[in-house]
């Protein structure tokens, strides 16, 4: 068997699916924010989410947090109806300093999750060093978020919700604030993290490159009111290389898509 | 230095107020100098009755505040996170919260009649309002993400409230404290005047009564350094406690 073709294989071997969206619609007042949506994201895939701004991608994460729930349509998570949000379910905000305890130290804010699942206090020591260990904030543990950087500050939102042991990763524009430098260096290990603990990752991006390095998969949306415009297979090699990878041709092909996609909107 | 350069005018008052007093040869029923009120204060401190009106009017007023300050954060917690009972209970402490406290001396009185009772149900109306109205507008304004962070990490309805809502409003609940302590300490005074004969209140409406300016005059500047005292004292506490909100506050 060729190299490729144990690839292909791999990909079309049967993968149950996680979370089904069937046509939900979600309204705010009398704005349609989605409509008629239908998605589903398969275990252990990373699904990038991009759209012009108004196309509801975060209403959208909302949605499959279980944070509001659709006025028609429903959402399954692994095949009952999804109401309420659920441990299973880690959601890492754009804004990590309002999503941390400021008057928790770095392992007093991991605690919290393991606090609220109900983790002995004698085991919750060796699990939170563990995870401050998995985002690189050894050394880090007696830090307050105020005495962190924002890079820093993402990394312990999300040991936090690796804390849950979730089944899915919803992540709303998790770098979006972050410089050039440490969003390159938290991609990587968020791909490293996700590849090692076999988690369904959902992430709402408006850098068009970082969903395609980040992707299996891109759900392109488009607005008014928010639905599914188009699907984007990312068929690059794993792992990822920040060089290599985005210097493939078919990264290049998938931007020039994906730019003619977003452009029909930004006028 | 700038805290003495303060202290210029009322020490200055003060010896204006005694050369005055002493150059007409002061008698009088209502007015005493400086000195003669020095002496009554001295006289006062170092006698046992004195401590007993001190201890009364702490006390009452103390308790007063303990129950008014429970009542109040509780309420407002609960009005802030519950908005049926917000709904239900609205209007009544809307008719309430403006009677004045001293209006429900009578019938407090009937209900308690004299002594530590009726002062501290006062007190504690008097104060449970301001805390309910702080507590409750502080909860309100807990950052929302993290109220999503605890239904997204599955915390209980008590968790949330141990280990998310109050840690977040502790600093502003202990302004609360503080606002609420200075209303105990004029509430409690004023009732002893009004109606309950114990404290300092109750004190200095007999010196004033029985024609005794000196003592009336050591009892009220006795009082006002309780009041302030008190004040320092929970200001020092809440730098200490919450250094971070202090340092915007000044």
């Amino acid at each position: 068997m060729s190299l490729s073709e144990h690839a292909t294989s791999a990909m079309d071997a049967p993968r149950d699916t996680v979370l089904t969206v069937q046509e939900a619609s979600v309204r705010y007042g009398a704005t349609t924010v989605l409509k008629d949506l239908s998605l589903s994201l398969n275990r252990g895939e990373f699904v990038c989410v991009i759209g012009p701004s108004g196309s509801g991608k975060t209403t959208l994460l909302r949605l499959l947090a279980g944070l509001l729930t659709p006025v028609s349509g429903s959402v399954d998570f692994r095949g009952q109806p999804h109401r309420a949000p659920s441990r299973d379910i880690a959601i890492v905000f754009q804004d990590y300093t309002n999503a941390l305890l400021p008057w928790r130290d770095a392992e007093g804010n991991v605690s919290l999750a393991l606090e609220a699942a109900g983790v002995p206090r004698a085991e919750r020591r060796d699990q939170i060093h563990a995870l401050l260990r998995t985002v690189g904030l050894v050394g880090s543990e007696g830090k307050f978020p105020a005495e962190m950087s924002g890079g820093m500050q993402q990394r312990l939102q999300i040991a936090r919700c690796l804390a849950q042991k979730p089944d899915v990763l919803l992540m709303d524009e998790p770098f979006g604030a972050l410089d050039a430098m440490t969003r390159q260096k938290l991609q990587d290990e968020l791909l490293g993290i996700v590849a090692e603990s076999q988690v369904t990752a959902f992430f709402v991006t408006h850098d068009l490159e970082e969903a395609i390095y980040l992707g299996d998969r891109i759900i392109a949306l488009e607005p008014n009111p928010g639905r599914v415009s188009q699907i984007f297979d990312v068929p690059l090699p794993k792992p990822r290389n920040q060089l290599t990878t985005r210097e493939m041709p078919e990264f290049l092909r998938l931007r020039r898509q994906l730019f003619d996609f977003i452009e029909r909107y930004e006028q | 230095m700038t805290a003495l350069k303060g202290l210029v005018l009322p020490i200055g008052l003060l010896i204006v107020w005694q050369i005055a007093a002493m150059a007409t040869g002061m008698q009088s029923d209502t007015l005493a100098a400086p000195d003669g009120i020095l002496v009554a204060l001295v006289n006062g401190l170092t006698s046992a009755p004195f401590w007993v009106d001190t201890g009364d009017t702490l006390a009452a007023g103390g308790m007063g505040l303990a129950l008014g300050f429970s009542v109040g954060a509780g309420a407002g917690i609960l009005f802030a996170l519950v908005p049926p009972v917000s709904r239900i209970l609205r209007v009544t402490v809307e008719l309430l919260r403006p009677l004045p406290s001293i209006a429900i001396v009578p019938i407090a009185l009937l209900i308690f009649g004299f002594g530590y009772q009726l002062e501290v149900a006062i007190v504690a109306f008097a104060t449970c309002f301001p805390v309910l109205v702080l507590t409750e507008s502080a909860v309100r304004q807990v950052e929302p993400r993290l109220s999503e962070v605890a239904r997204a990490l599955g915390l209980t309805a008590w968790a949330r409230i141990t280990k998310i809502v109050l840690p977040a409003v502790l600093p502003r609940l202990f302004v609360a404290l503080r606002l609420a302590a200075g209303i105990a300490l004029i509430v409690a005074i004023t009732v002893e005047i009004a109606a309950n004969p114990i404290g300092l209140g109750s004190r200095l409406l007999r010196a004033a009564s029985s024609l005794r300016p000196e003592d009336m005059f050591a009892t009220l500047f006795w009082i006002a350094f309780l009041g302030w005292a008190l004040n320092w004292g929970m200001l020092r506490l809440q730098s200490w406690l919450f250094p971070a909100m202090s340092r915007s506050e000044r």
